[in-house]
């Protein structure tokens, strides 16, 4: 990569994880407590979610998945590669094949990002979660995705699970939360 | 590695509409409640702004001057966080800077033309701030506003202070 892509690239990355970081500052600012933050994270990601899968969709010219370990390995190789620049390690798969890590060893969204003593129970990165959620909504999986681990409270990596819940119908609405 | 950039670009542009919905969705309507908003979104993308030049200009020489700056500004900030650089600069040269920008990224979403033109300052306020806050960190002190009449068409006004 030339001096200057390579600029572009970072400053690029640099803009979404600087306001993500102004977003988090304003939500804590805004609401009581982590839990309270955190559950906004989520249902702004969620938001996100369903709008971005079309233009994921649209990008990568994925097929249909046939089973969750496709779906895995789409979301760590190609969605995550093509919108945060990381490649997670998929693991730590349950033996029914219905629960899955994603596993970070960086997490971009948290560069220069130091939680404050005060907000211990804050899950910084929750947009994601709701990302995930909402945009495989889209392609009628129902899943739930919480952090496992997180860096930013102490934790070696960052651990993404995913739980396949349910298959969605096809024609159910769905709209913003 | 032109398909990783641009769909970065999609990230941002959909976590910027996110926190424009976030920030109109518990207020209520009214003059005085738009106008919080929108400093809030502005405070917001001052900030960014800031912590962008803090990083983005290590390596680069010194300006030689105030118009040095708002070129900086012109082609190589645009260019780095829209993509492309602005269309046209105009100034009195007395502190009063005029940048245009022909297809506003952050605009072309919303519709071409007059649709929902009440709603396109939603979607200036942050990148006034973040212009703001660039500048700010270039020690260049200023009020940073925007005009549109036909989308994505945009005009950025910078009125450099004195300090």
């Amino acid at each position: 990569l030339c001096r200057e892509c390579k600029r572009l690239t970072i400053l690029n990355s640099e803009l979404f994880t600087l306001t993500y970081g102004a977003l988090v500052t304003q939500l804590c600012k805004d609401y009581e407590n982590d839990e309270e933050v955190n559950k906004q994270l989520d249902k702004m990601g969620y938001n996100i979610g369903v709008r971005l899968i079309e233009d994921f969709l649209a990008r990568s010219s994925v097929g249909r998945c046939q089973d969750f370990r496709e779906t895995a390995d789409v979301i760590a190789k190609v969605a995550f590669k093509m919108y945060l620049g990381i490649t997670p390690s998929v693991t730590n798969w349950s033996p029914a094949g219905d629960e899955f890590s994603l596993i970070l060893e960086s997490n971009p969204l948290v560069d220069f990002v130091e939680l404050p003593d005060n907000h211990s129970t804050l899950v910084y990165s929750n947009l994601l979660c709701g990302v995930l959620r909402g945009a495989l909504e889209m392609v009628q999986m129902a899943v739930d995705v919480k952090f496992a681990q997180d860096s930013l409270r102490g934790d070696n990596v960052t651990e993404i699970r995913m739980k396949f819940i349910k298959r969605i119908e096809e024609n159910l609405p769905a709209g913003d939360e | 590695m032109s398909v990783y950039i641009m769909a970065d670009e999609a990230l941002f542009q959909f976590l910027h509409n996110e926190v424009i919905q976030y920030i109109y969705k518990s207020s209520e309507h009214g003059e005085m409640e738009n106008g919080r908003c929108i400093t809030k979104l502005e405070n917001m993308g001052f900030r960014v702004g800031q912590g962008l030049i803090e990083r983005f200009t290590k390596d680069t020489a010194r300006f030689k001057d105030e118009l040095d700056v708002m070129k900086f500004i012109c082609k190589d900030f645009w260019t780095s966080v829209f993509k492309k650089q602005i269309d046209n600069l105009r100034t009195n040269h007395q502190g009063i800077y005029v940048l245009q920008d022909n297809k506003f990224r952050l605009l072309t979403q919303l519709s071409a033309g007059k649709q929902y033109l009440e709603h396109a300052p939603k979607y200036l306020a942050f990148t006034c701030g973040l212009v703001r806050g660039g500048l700010s960190n270039l020690g260049v002190k200023s009020i940073v506003t925007a005009e549109v009449s036909v989308m994505p068409a945009c005009k950025f006004q910078v009125m450099i202070q004195k300090m």
